[in-house]
Order: C-alpha cells, then sequence, then structure tokens
C-alpha cells in the first residue's frame, strides 16, 4: 500500500492519459476531442514532473556562492523541467492550429461532428457524380 | 447494421481498449521505479553535469536553462519553429486580410469584440504595465531565477493581448502592424538560428568559439543564454498576439 | 573532421533559415529560395554519400562543444546520406512537377506559407533522419506533422479541412504515445541520447531488471509511429488526405512523409532498442501481420476506387505494407527489402502524383475516371510516366517494384514457419491485385475518346479538343522522374549495395 502512495502521482498521469485518449476517440464534438487531447498532452508533463523530483531536493537553481563545490543530491533532475517545457510549447502551438481548424470546418460545414462533416463530404461526392 | 447499432459498438470497443491500456500502464507504473529515490537511474552521471558542471561552465545558475539553451539548444530551437510552423498554419487557414476590405475585418471582429466594460478597462489599463514589467523581468533573469524565453514570452504577449482589451484594437495596431510582426520574428529566429549555427560549427569542429561565461550571477553572463532568450520571448509573444489576432478577425490592418 | 560532414547540421539548418526568411520575402523570391534551398541540400547530400562511398566511416556530430552523453548530437552514415539524398530530390521534384497546381490552388497571399511548410517538411524529415537523440526525434515529429497538416490545408476547401482535422488527430494520438514511451524510456535507462539508451537497455536485459516497462515502451513506440506512417488499421485517414491535396502536396505526403516515419521506427528498433532484443519482442510480428493484412486490403479497395488519386492512395496503403513486411521479417534482408522498398516507393509514387495532376489538367480539373478517359494521349507525359509506375508497381524486371519484390522474397525464404508462406503468399496476391488495378488505370487512359463509347459530358468533351497547354517544368519533372525511376531499376545493384552497406553501418 505505501508502494502504491509513494508513486500515486504516475498512477494519476496515467489514468489521465487513459481519460484523454478515450475522450478524443469517443467524443463527437471537435472542441471535445481538442479537450481530451489537451488532458493527454497534460498527462505525461504530471508523469515527467514526477519523475524528475528526488525526495528533499529543491529546484536546481544553485546560487552563486556555492560554485565550484555543488551537491547534485540537493536539487531535483533538470532534464525532465526540459522536457515538460518542450512538450508544453508543442501542444500550446498543436492546439492553436487545432482550434482554427475548427472555426474554418464550423464556417464552411455549420457543424462541429466530424462524423456529420464526412456525411456531409460524401452526400457532396454523390452529387458530384450524377 | 444500423448507424446507431455500429455507434454503440464503436463506444464500446474504445471503452474496452481504454481500460486495457490503463490497465497495461498501471502494471507498466508499477514495475518501473519508485518515485523520489535518489538510486533511480535517471539520476546518473548526465543529471549530475548537469547540476554540478553546468552552471560554471554556461554561467547560468538556473541548471534547467543552461540545459535547454546550451547543451540541448537544438531542441530548443526545433520547439522555437514548432511555434514559428503553427503560426504560419494558423495564417494558412485564418488569414484573410489583402482579399477581404477592412470593413468586412472589422464587421468579423465586432462578432467577437467583448463590449467595453469599464470596470475591465480600467483594470486592465493599471495591470498592463505591471505584467509588461513582470515578463520583461522573467526574461531577463531567466539564467538567475526560475523562468525564462518561454515563460516571460507568455506573459509578454499575455500582456499585449490585455493591452489590446484595454485600450482597444485600434490604438494597438498603430505599432502592432503586419510588417512588424513578421520582420521581429524573422530577425529573432534567424538570429537564434545563425548563432547556434556558429556554435554548433565551432563545437563539432573543436574550434574556439566567442562565448563566455562571464561572472554567474550577473544579468550580463552566460554567454549567448541571455540573448537567446530575449529571442525566444520575443518569438513567442508574437506568436500569441498573431494567433489571437487571427482567431478574432482574420488579419492585421492595413 | 572534414568539411563534408558538417552537411547533416547544415542541411538541416539551412532549410530552417530559408524557412524562417522566407516569411518576408517577396512571392517569387520565396518560391526561387526554396528551389535553390533544397537542391543545395540536394547537391551536399550527394557529396555525403559520395565521401561514404569512398569509405568514410559513420560518425556522430554533436551540436555545441559537448556531445554525448549530454548535448544534443547528429549521427550520418551511409543509409542516412542515401535516404537525405532521396528525400530532398524528390521533394524538389515534386514541387516542380505539381507547380501550375500550386499557382492554381493556393491563394495568392499564402505561397509563401506554402514554401514555409515545404521547407520546414523537408528540415523535419532530415533531421528525423539525422538525428541520434531521442527528444529531438519528438520535437521534429511534431514540425512534421504540423507542416504536413499545412500543405494538405494549404488548399482550403471542404475536403482538405476536413482531411487534415482526421489526419491531424490520428497523428497526435501517434505522438501522444511515442511521447510517452520516450518518457518510460528515459525513467528507466536516464539517458536520452540513441547510443546511450541502447547501451544501458543491452545492460538492463542482461540484469533482467525492468523488463515489462521495456517491453510496454517498444510496443507504445512501433503503436504511435506505425499509427503516424499509416499502417494498414490505422489508415483510413490516409486517401482523404492524400487524394484532397494539390498534386505537389499529395506527392511529397505520399511519397516522402510516411516514409521518414518508417525511417524512424527502424532507426529506434535496431538503434535505440538493439536488433537482438526486437527480434524477441512480439510488436515485430504484429507488424509483420498489419503489413501482410495492408498488402491485401489496400490493393481490394484500390480495386473499387474510380478516382485517380485515391486509387493512388489506396495503392500507397498496399504499398507500405510491403514496407512493414519487410520491417517485420526482422532479418537484416527484411530490413534491406523494407529499404528498398522505401527508395522506389518515393520516387514511383511522387511521380505517378505529379502526373495525375497532370492528368487532371487534360481531363478539365476532374479525378474521376470517366472524365480521364484518353488522357495519356492528350498528355503524353503523363502517359508514359504511368507507364513507368505501373510497370515498376507490379514488378516487372528492370524496373524497381521487382527489386523489391525480389529482395522481399529472398528475405522471406530464409525465416521459417508461417512468416516465410503468409508473406510469400500475400506478395503474390498483391502483386496479382496491383496488376489488375494498374493496367486498368492504363487502359482508362490510352482509351480513345473517338472510338470508344465514353460517359463523359459534352462540356468535357469540348475541353479536352482545346489544345492542352503544358508547362516546361511539369515536363522537366516528370522526365526526370522517369530517369530516376529507370535508374534504380537498372543499378539496382548498387542501391543494394548502399543499403546493405549502411545498415551494417547502423548499429
Amino acid at each position: 500500500m505505501s508502494v502504491f502512495f509513494a508513486n500515486l502521482p504516475e498512477y494519476a498521469a496515467m489514468i489521465l492519459f487513459g481519460i484523454g485518449l478515450s475522450n478524443l476517440m469517443l467524443a463527437k464534438n471537435l472542441v471535445k476531442k481538442i479537450i481530451g487531447l489537451n488532458i493527454m498532452d497534460t498527462s505525461v508533463y504530471l508523469f515527467l514532473a514526477a519523475k524528475g523530483y528526488v525526495e528533499n531536493s529543491v529546484a536546481p537553481i544553485v546560487s552563486a556562492s556555492d560554485l565550484g563545490h555543488i551537491e547534485h543530491t540537493l536539487y531535483t533532475n533538470p532534464v525532465p523541467a526540459g522536457l515538460v517545457l518542450t512538450g508544453i510549447v508543442v501542444s500550446v502551438s498543436v492546439t492553436a492550429v487545432l482550434l482554427s481548424l475548427i472555426v474554418r470546418l464550423n464556417e464552411e460545414f455549420h457543424t462541429l461532428d466530424i462524423d456529420e462533416i464526412i456525411h456531409i463530404l460524401r452526400k457532396r461526392d454523390r452529387e458530384d457524380l450524377k | 447494421m444500423n448507424k446507431e447499432k455500429r455507434d454503440r459498438l464503436y463506444a464500446v470497443l474504445c471503452t474496452v481498449l481504454t481500460i486495457v491500456f490503463i490497465s497495461v500502464m498501471l502494471f507498466t507504473v508499477e514495475k518501473m521505479p519508485d518515485l523520489g529515490r535518489a538510486d533511480n537511474p535517471d539520476i546518473n552521471e548526465v543529471m549530475e553535469f548537469y547540476v554540478e558542471e553546468g552552471p560554471e561552465e554556461t554561467g547560468a545558475l538556473n541548471a534547467v536553462t543552461g540545459m535547454i539553451l546550451h547543451y540541448r539548444a537544438f531542441d530548443t530551437l526545433g520547439e522555437s519553429c514548432v511555434l514559428f510552423v503553427s503560426a504560419v498554419c494558423v495564417f494558412i487557414l485564418l488569414r484573410i486580410d489583402g482579399e477581404a476590405s477592412n470593413d468586412t475585418l472589422v464587421a468579423i471582429d465586432r462578432r467577437y469584440e467583448p463590449t467595453d466594460d469599464p470596470i475591465l478597462t480600467q483594470t486592465f489599463k493599471l495591470l498592463v504595465p505591471a505584467v509588461f514589467m513582470f515578463g520583461i523581468y522573467i526574461t531577463m533573469n531567466g539564467h538567475l531565477s526560475p523562468g525564462g524565453g518561454f515563460s516571460g514570452g507568455a506573459i509578454i504577449g499575455a500582456a499585449l493581448l490585455l493591452f489590446l482589451n484595454a485600450y482597444g484594437l485600434e490604438k494597438t495596431e498603430r505599432f502592432m502592424s503586419s510588417q512588424l510582426y513578421r520582420r521581429v520574428t524573422t530577425m529573432a529566429l534567424c538570429f537564434y538560428a545563425v548563432a547556434k549555427s556558429y556554435t554548433f560549427y565551432t563545437g563539432a569542429n573543436g574550434l574556439d568559439s566567442f562565448e563566455g561565461a562571464g561572472t554567474p550571477g550577473n544579468i550580463l553572463s552566460a554567454g549567448l543564454i541571455l540573448p537567446l532568450n530575449i529571442c525566444v520571448a520575443v518569438v513567442v509573444s508574437m506568436t500569441i498576439y498573431s494567433m489571437y489576432i487571427m482567431i478574432r478577425k482574420g488579419g492585421f490592418n492595413k | 573532421m572534414s568539411l563534408v560532414q558538417n552537411v547533416p547540421a547544415f542541411s538541416i539548418l539551412l532549410l530552417m533559415l530559408c524557412g524562417i526568411v522566407c516569411l518576408v520575402l517577396p512571392r517569387r523570391a520565396a518560391r526561387h529560395l526554396a528551389d535553390c534551398a533544397i537542391a543545395l541540400v540536394a547537391a551536399a547530400s550527394v557529396a555525403l554519400l559520395v565521401y561514404f562511398l569512398q569509405g568514410g566511416a559513420a560518425y556522430t556530430y554533436s551540436m555545441g562543444e559537448i556531445g554525448a552523453p549530454f548535448g544534443n548530437e547528429l549521427r550520418a552514415g551511409m543509409l542516412e546520406a542515401a535516404v537525405a539524398t532521396l528525400f530532398s530530390i524528390v521533394t524538389l521534384l515534386s514541387l516542380m512537377g505539381g507547380r501550375a497546381h500550386l499557382r492554381s490552388d493556393i491563394g495568392r497571399l499564402k505561397v509563401n506559407l506554402y514554401y514555409i511548410s515545404t521547407l520546414f517538411l523537408l528540415c523535419s524529415m532530415l533531421a528525423l533522419v539525422y538525428t541520434n537523440d531521442i527528444f529531438t526525434a519528438y520535437v521534429f515529429v511534431e514540425i512534421n506533422t504540423i507542416t504536413a497538416c499545412g500543405i494538405v490545408m494549404s488548399k482550403e476547401d471542404g475536403y482538405t479541412l476536413a482531411a487534415s482535422m482526421r489526419y491531424f488527430i490520428m497523428s497526435l494520438i501517434g505522438s501522444g504515445l511515442f511521447l510517452i514511451s520516450i518518457c518510460i524510456l528515459y525513467a528507466v535507462t536516464g539517458h536520452l541520447l540513441m547510443s546511450n539508451i541502447q547501451e544501458a537497455v543491452a545492460q538492463l536485459y542482461a540484469q533482467g531488471e525492468y523488463r515489462a516497462p521495456l517491453q510496454v515502451a517498444i510496443a507504445l513506440m512501433g503503436v504511435g509511429l506505425s499509427l503516424k506512417s499509416a499502417l494498414w488499421p490505422f489508415s483510413s485517414w490516409l486517401p482523404d488526405a492524400h487524394s484532397s491535396a494539390s498534386a505537389s502536396s499529395s506527392a511529397m505526403l505520399s511519397g516522402l512523409v510516411l516514409k521518414s516515419f518508417i525511417f524512424l521506427m527502424i532507426k529506434i528498433f535496431y538503434r535505440v532498442i538493439g536488433a537482438g532484443i526486437v527480434r524477441t519482442h512480439a510488436v515485430l510480428d504484429l507488424l509483420l501481420v498489419f503489413g501482410i493484412l495492408g498488402m491485401v486490403m489496400g490493393s481490394v479497395n484500390a480495386l473499387f476506387e474510380r478516382d485517380i488519386k485515391r486509387l493512388l492512395a489506396y495503392s500507397s496503403v498496399g504499398q507500405i505494407g510491403y514496407i512493414f513486411c519487410g520491417v517485420g521479417l526482422g532479418t537484416p534482408a527484411g530490413v534491406a527489402a523494407a529499404m528498398v522498398q522505401v527508395a522506389v516507393h518515393a520516387t514511383t509514387k511522387a511521380m505517378l502524383f505529379c502526373a495525375a495532376g497532370g492528368l487532371m489538367d487534360a481531363s478539365g480539373g476532374s479525378k474521376k475516371f470517366r472524365d480521364i478517359e484518353g488522357a495519356g494521349r492528350r498528355d503524353p507525359y503523363a502517359g508514359v510516366a504511368f507507364i513507368v509506375g505501373t510497370l515498376s508497381m507490379i514488378g516487372i524486371p528492370f524496373f524497381g517494384g521487382f527489386i523489391t519484390k525480389l529482395s522481399l522474397v529472398q528475405a522471406a525464404v530464409t525465416v521459417g514457419g508461417w512468416r516465410n508462406l503468409l508473406s510469400i503468399l500475400a506478395i503474390i496476391v498483391s502483386t496479382i491485385l496491383t496488376a489488375i488495378y494498374y493496367i486498368n488505370v492504363l487502359a482508362i487512359i490510352f482509351r480513345a475518346p473517338e472510338t470508344a463509347p465514353t460517359k463523359a459530358s459534352e462540356k468535357l468533351k469540348e475541353e479536352w479538343k482545346k489544345q492542352v497547354r503544358l508547362d516546361t517544368e511539369y515536363e522537366v519533372a516528370i522526365v526526370l522522374f522517369i530517369l530516376l525511376n529507370l535508374a534504380i531499376g537498372l543499378r539496382s545493384d548498387q542501391l543494394m549495395q548502399i543499403i546493405t552497406t549502411g545498415l551494417s553501418m547502423f548499429g
């Protein structure tokens, strides 16, 4: 049981990832799909941030007087922090592109349901063939 | 099979898939190293190097900034390019100025513009200088304290949006034109790419570069990290502003 | 370090820089800059390939003063140089072959943006080819996804918007799985550089530690990347995206983008995880089975398609199946066959998509079968390109496709059991189906409309009578494409040698 609580952030991250994934697959509304995607990404950041933590340590920002005799055990791992930063930037950019794609789709088809959009296109195709 | 049945089948399949996925991942996490232990595989010589040698070598007291802008600068260059190409994609999708007249742009804008609420406007006016200052502070001190180009740039971008909503588009667009956006972004990214190409070239070929660490702890130290942070902040804030303006009205004023 | 060894880093950075500068340039200048940059990168990659052919050894290139295990690194070998050469040449020819369509499909204001997307697309593909750092790979995978959607949706009609939405969502699920598997690998090994991860993984395997997380990471990596490279059950987005986009975009997407992810997958399996470990993992069998299913299902779907570009897109699903079949066999010969197929399919399919653009021009812009009747006579360049493409796709000797099939069969007979039987059977079935639908296309585009009863409308027939004006750039591109295909077919022993030497430098 104690192990379970020690790894709680990781369990939470994995469950969140599953929730995001199912949302992405099941939601009909495109905006909801994007929310699912963001939950998925955020869960990965939680996972990474949890991985970087070391017990009884602080953020890896040293003071100028310590230079030359820094003990790495006093600080958390800086690598996951860098990875999370990259991940956040990527997810922000992707979300922006997706949202503008939704704006255009909504202008074009007056709906946010991807199935309906495909349905409309099929109908257009059939009329084209006639 | 009719549509409803198929939808239900799809939903059930997805749910089962998700549950299987979550259980597999929980099982995996269970088998992975425990959190927070000092003898985990990721606490190795790489991490030790970044924390112990990094600050002295790069001059950046913030080991994360030192890592992403010095040792892993290629990643960060790619990251700024992600922002750039996503702005390009948003432009491809939403840009209508040049084809549409200014009146159309204004009409589109009116659909989305918030009403001129006096309380919000006044609060924004009070907040804008403080937020700007905060963003600039975070950017300039990225190598000394928590922060850096990305977070500082996001705050400056937010300040630009606040400014826009407090004073209205006309005042903002007196200085924020499409030309300014393009020139500033290009200049910042070009500086980043060229400066880093130089250090990649010198680094890989074992030549000396002019980059010096300076006195760690001063604002003007840590070689290229400070200018790169400023470039990143410029790119981030400009991208945020341009995305907002694209989604709001589809173009800059001419 | 000799000058030519800087080529990997500088081709990536040059494309990036030109992409950024294109934002402020006038339209014509942006176009010329893009062409020149890509041509320069192609020439530089050829120089690097020559360096390796003259006996240069594979090397790592640290991006900054400090290399492994602390900083970013690139790594170049013969295979990487060959793939980079292929990618840049095909990109250039695709741009040239579809130029007329770009003019009509893309808004006046968005020409620069299109060229920016193309430059960044090529830049990200080269970065995926050369990178030796798994997280850099993630960043460039994302650039690749965004720019690929950018060049699809720059046509801006309902079809491309909906198609790029589906493409984007599928790709993003793929990147999500890829990212989480990187996180798991990092958590158990503590490294991000490929060579260091490989050492750590080998050590962990020898000690029997963290077996389960590693297995899951490999599986997620396989699933994530095959989602992005349109392995059969995940390929539902592909026909829409590839058929609705502009001719150049389709050529690049079908010819190159899918391959860059497959190359990344091969690289991760053989350089990050290690060949010995991957061979014991079930993911290879899964790839083999789905690759085989894709070979058959893609061809079956193409059989019933009445739209030239969708047919080519479904054919891509089938041809990607061949690559996965080769990868799934798990032997060096299988991977070599997969790499041959990468080269053959990249050149052939890009050529066919450009030629399909020409056929559409000669048929009033329609891509339906009933409208393109006889288009091969009206546009002889496209007609010849389709003949060459068909011969190659079916696998007639002296054409590229033959080499693929031969080497794939040779690879398959060396592995035992069901894999052997199933893959050879699938190659036979898929070859027959491919022959049927491609010959059908040939029959349609070379049918003489005067003699045969035609279903095309009167308006279109009027259009046919007008002299079709072709532009030189398109003609040059098609001729070069045909030459490239013939070269691959006729000089196949050199190609095979480059690939096998490259693969031996790889591990």
